[in-house]
This record gives C-alpha cells, structure tokens and sequence, in this order.
C-alpha cells in the first residue's frame, strides 16, 4: 500500500543576517527513509516535534514532493498523480478541519461526494452508516465553525471516509480531544481497520492511542527511521526510566536516593527520583516511606518522547522543566 | 475543472445566501463604490471636452470594456489573490488532498455574487457609449471578443500574480499593482501616458492588450506608438501568452512547495 525507498526531503532556509543579507541553509527533514506498509495494518508512526513526521505525510499525499528516492502509494506516485491519489485515499489533519469552515456539516459532506463523485446510493448508505457510528446525527446543519473540537474531528473522520478510502492517514487525530471523544475516535479506527479492511497510518503524541491500535509502530527522529516493529519490542529495546515523585513533610529528614536511583530534581520539600526500569518501584516506595515522613508520592510511567529519547541514547531532558 | 468550479462557487454562494441581506447590500455596495469611478471620469468630461484625444464616449467605450473583463476575470480566478494567507493557515493543504486542481478550489473559494454587483456600472456606462460611436455590426462582434479577451488576459494576470505568492507569501500587496493596477489603468485611454510607460504595457505586462490596441482599431483611431497596423490584433496572442506563462509560474510554484509547519 505504501513503499519508500531512499526517500529524503530538503528544505532550503533563509536565516536573517542583518540588513539585506540572508544566509542559505539546507534543512534536512527526512534523510533516507525506507519503509513498506501493506494493506489492511494499523501503523503507529511516531517521533519527537520536528523529526519529520508531517513532512512524511505530506510526501505520502502528494503535498510535497520528495527531493530525492521513490515515493508509491497505492501503487501512484503521489505527487506527480495527486488527484487521482486523493480518490483512493483518506487524511485527517487534527490540529486543521478540511471541511468548509462557513458551510453546514451536511453541506460539506454533498460537495464532497461531487468533488469525489460518489454514486448518490452508496453515498447516502455510507453517510448514514458513518452518521450512526460516529454519532453526527445532532449536529448535521451545524455550521463547522460552531462545532466543538470533538464533533469537528468526526466530521472530518466522516469527510475522509466518505469515499471509502483504501487507506486513511491521520496526523494526529485526538490531539485536544476528551476522553470520550478519544474514545469513540479510537473505537472507530479499529472498526474500519478490521471491518473493512482498511490501512490506516496514525502519527500521534498519544502512547493510548497506539496502545490501543497499533500492531506495528515505527519511530521517526532526525528524519531517519529509528524502530520498526511492535509496541511491546519498542519498550523492551529501549527501556526508559519511570518517575517518582516525593513529597516530603516540613520536618522530614533530607532524603538520600537508594543505591541506584538518581536524583532528578528538587524544589523545597518535592522531588523526582529516576527508577532504572529494572529496579522494581514498589521497593522504592516502600523504603522511602519507611525512613521518611512521607505527605504523598506519585509515579509516573515513561511517556513515548522518553521512549524515543532512550532509544537515541540522548540524555533525557527534564520534562518537568 | 469548470463542472468543479461552478460546484464550489455555487456551494459558496448558498452559504452566502443564508444572510440575504447582508448579501444584497454587498451586491448594492459594490455598484455603488464601482460607481464612484465613473464619477470621477464624468467630472472629468464635464471639464474637459476630450480626454488624451478621445471623446467622452470613447473614453467611456474604454472603461466599460476593461470594467467588464475585469470583473468577470475577478469573479472567475479573483481568489486565487489569497493564496498566500491559504498557505499560512493550512487550508492550501486541505486543497491539496483532494481530487480536484488545487487552482480551481482556490479560484472559487469564498466566491460571492457581490462581485457581479461591479458589471452593472460598466455595462450601463458601454451601453451608454456605443449607440454614440459608429460603430459596424462587425465592431460589435470585435467588441464582445475583446471584452472576453480581455476577461482571459486578466485571469491569466491573477494565475501569475498568485503564484508568485508561493514564494513570497505576503506578496498579495505586490501582486495587487499588476491586477487591480492594471484594472485602473487600463480603464482610461493609454494616450494618457507617458510613451515608455504605454511600451511597457504593451511588451512586457501587455495591458495594452485588455482594451487598448484592439479599440485603437475599432474605433478607427491611430495608435501613437505608431506600432503597425497587425498589433492591433494581438490580443489573443498576449492572452495565450499570459496564460502559458500563468501555468507555468502555478506548476512550478507548486512543485516547490514547501507548506507550512505541523
């Protein structure tokens, strides 16, 4: 369904140097990437802010064109055949609706099935198959403007499927949504990923949304392809440290860190203690509690930015910063 | 691609529609500030007999061309102007993603009818000035390419314009003296200006072509360049000119584009 082969994306920058002059710089936001995915999987594609996530799937649907290397998907090369492409593909930007911002959400969806030009029965049976799933039914005549973030991502979700793509890539999907909302997103991919057979390519900060759906995940950063494979493979490659967080009482002695556990920061009675991820926490806790007077103590799982990090061998930032 | 066009433009103009006087009273406000044009040139008439050796109904035969032709380019591709705030915003992507020319949603997005409200003026002001021309039923028929002709040359103004904002994104104010500048000066006759300014307009951004050479013949009126007699009948091949150039500058706007961040 997707091929890249050797496939690298340049930029060129203009920097200010004061005055008139401007310095040339080439940016790099994908550097050789090579990858297939084949129909009917789910596909977590993951990486930092920057490391050339969107500027993938902007060269999978043809918004920008590769600088180098062999882009196919559905076996088209995307930027030369974008129309054509647009036929057989679905996409979702999260943080952006492509719906028509002043147009009933109705509205929208009967332009489309002309821009896309869908046989009116089918629409009309897949409309209302979409309508019931994702629950649209109360706010079809709404204007997307008025349109919460929630019902807006399912309109768009309706939008991209209305043609009954063969392959759905979302950037972002529940960026911003509630838990409900994330929810019955979720639920939903699933559902045309196993019902209908369709591929789906999901990029997302959400490590509950790959939990829930990826089979395969692939780690972006630097714009190289840095893990390809399962999410429980991805965790045990790269292991990453737990968080502690202690609150000591006024009075408490100052806490010394167990053999082993590193100290990651302290402001007044709190601190972050690092738990390697062979350590086991529960023991931690349990010597912690037993020396000290202890007001509260949380942990906190890694997050995929930690994953990622590790798996660079970069020293990971303090994310409390 | 004109299926697709008039699809969009209709869905825009239902939108529109949903506040019908707000609509009326664009469609109003443009005739009126249109008008306000016309005004100008009549107190000009008013005190002066001819205007750069043209009469008033010459002068007038003139504006209600190039009005013409402007406005229907301005209906038909006159959005593209917003590309570059489409690009900031992301929406050019959203273009990009389905199967239709990016340039064709561009063209018609956001299209109202309050545009149309800029013919009535300049079609009142040619139907006034041509029963007081004498002027052959074949001059009629020239009058009518022309105007389309003109309409095509404009479009194919605004094509380039926009891609040129595909490099610079805030380039619209620039872009607006080739297409809205060139709506003004051709509204008056070019015997008006200075010569090198007329070859200018007549070489490298061929203006002179919307109204100017074609009723230079017309009109049966010397050109005071002195160019030969054929030039007159250039003006398809300026418009072809302009609107190869036009998808040219599109296409390769296009396959370097960048987007934006996210």
């Amino acid at each position: 369904m997707i091929l890249l082969d050797g496939v690298s994306k340049r930029f060129v920058v203009y920097g200010k140097r004061g005055g008139l002059r401007r310095e040339r710089k080439v940016v790099t936001a994908v550097e050789r990437m090579s990858f297939t995915v084949a129909a009917g999987e789910f596909v977590g594609y993951l990486g930092p802010n920057g490391a050339g996530k969107s500027t993938t799937i902007k060269m999978l649907t043809g918004i920008l064109s590769a600088s180098e290397g062999v882009v196919r998907v559905a076996g088209l090369d995307p930027a030369r055949r974008r129309a054509e492409l647009a036929r057989r593909i679905g996409v979702v930007f999260g943080q952006r609706t492509t719906l028509w911002w002043d147009l009933p959400l109705k509205d929208s969806f009967a332009l489309i099935r002309h821009l896309y030009k869908v046989d009116r029965r089918r629409f009309t049976a897949r409309l209302d198959e979409l309508t019931e799933l994702l629950g649209l039914g109360e706010f079809l005549g709404t204007p997307v403007r008025q349109l919460s973030l929630g019902q807006r991502m399912r309109g768009d979700l309706t939008a991209a499927l209305l043609h009954s793509p063969e392959l759905l890539v979302l950037d972002e999907p529940t960026i911003g949504l509630d838990v409900v909302s994330k929810a019955t997103v979720r639920e939903f991919l699933a559902r045309i990923n196993t019902e209908e057979g369709t591929t789906v390519l999901l990029t997302t900060h959400d490590l509950g949304d790959i939990e829930r759906l990826c089979r395969r995940v692939m780690v972006i950063d630097h714009g190289r392809l840095a893990f390809d494979g399962t999410l429980d493979d991805l965790r045990a490659t790269a292991p990453a440290d737990r968080t502690l967080v202690v609150d000591l009482a006024p009075d408490a002695t100052p806490l010394v860190p167990p053999q082993g556990i590193r100290l990651v920061r302290r402001e007044g009675p709190r601190l972050w203690l690092a738990i390697p991820p062979e350590v086991s926490a529960a023991s931690v806790v349990a010597r912690i509690a037993a020396s000290h007077d202890v007001v509260d103590i949380a942990l906190h799982e890694p997050d995929i930015e930690d994953i990622v990090t590790r798996l660079y061998g970069r020293t990971p930032q303090d994310q409390y910063s | 691609m004109v299926r697709a066009w008039f699809l969009l433009a209709w869905t825009w103009t239902r939108a529109a529609a949903q506040y019908p006087g707000t609509l009326l009273a664009m469609i109003l406000g443009a005739a009126v500030s249109t008008s306000l044009d016309l005004v100008a040139i009549v107190i000009l008439f008013t005190h002066m007999p001819s205007l750069g050796g043209l009469s008033a109904a010459e002068a007038g035969f003139l504006y209600g061309a190039s009005q013409i032709s402007f406005t229907l380019s301005d209906v038909a591709v006159g959005s593209t102007d917003k590309l570059g705030r489409h690009i900031r915003a992301g929406s050019f992507d959203a273009m990009l993603i389905r199967p239709v020319s990016a340039l064709v949603q561009l063209a018609a997005e956001d299209f109202t009818p309050r545009k149309l409200g800029r013919l009535l003026p300049s079609a009142a002001v040619l139907i006034w000035s041509v029963p007081r021309l004498d002027l052959s039923p074949s001059d009629l028929v020239l009058t009518v390419l022309m105007v389309l002709n003109g309409a095509v040359l404009f479009g194919g103004l605004w094509v380039l314009a926009a891609s040129v904002q595909f490099a610079l994104l805030a380039g619209h104010e620039a872009t607006k003296a080739f297409t809205w500048g060139g709506a003004s000066m051709t509204q008056y006759p070019m015997s008006l200006y200075g010569q090198d300014l007329v070859r200018a307009v007549t070489f490298t951004v061929p203006l002179a072509f919307v109204n100017w050479q074609p009723s230079l013949y017309i009109l049966g009126r010397p050109d005071p360049l002195g160019l030969p007699e054929f030039v007159r009948f250039l003006g398809p091949v300026a418009a072809v000119v302009v609107c190869l150039a036009a998808v040219g500058a599109w296409r390769t706007g296009l396959r370097h584009y960048r987007s934006t961040g996210s």
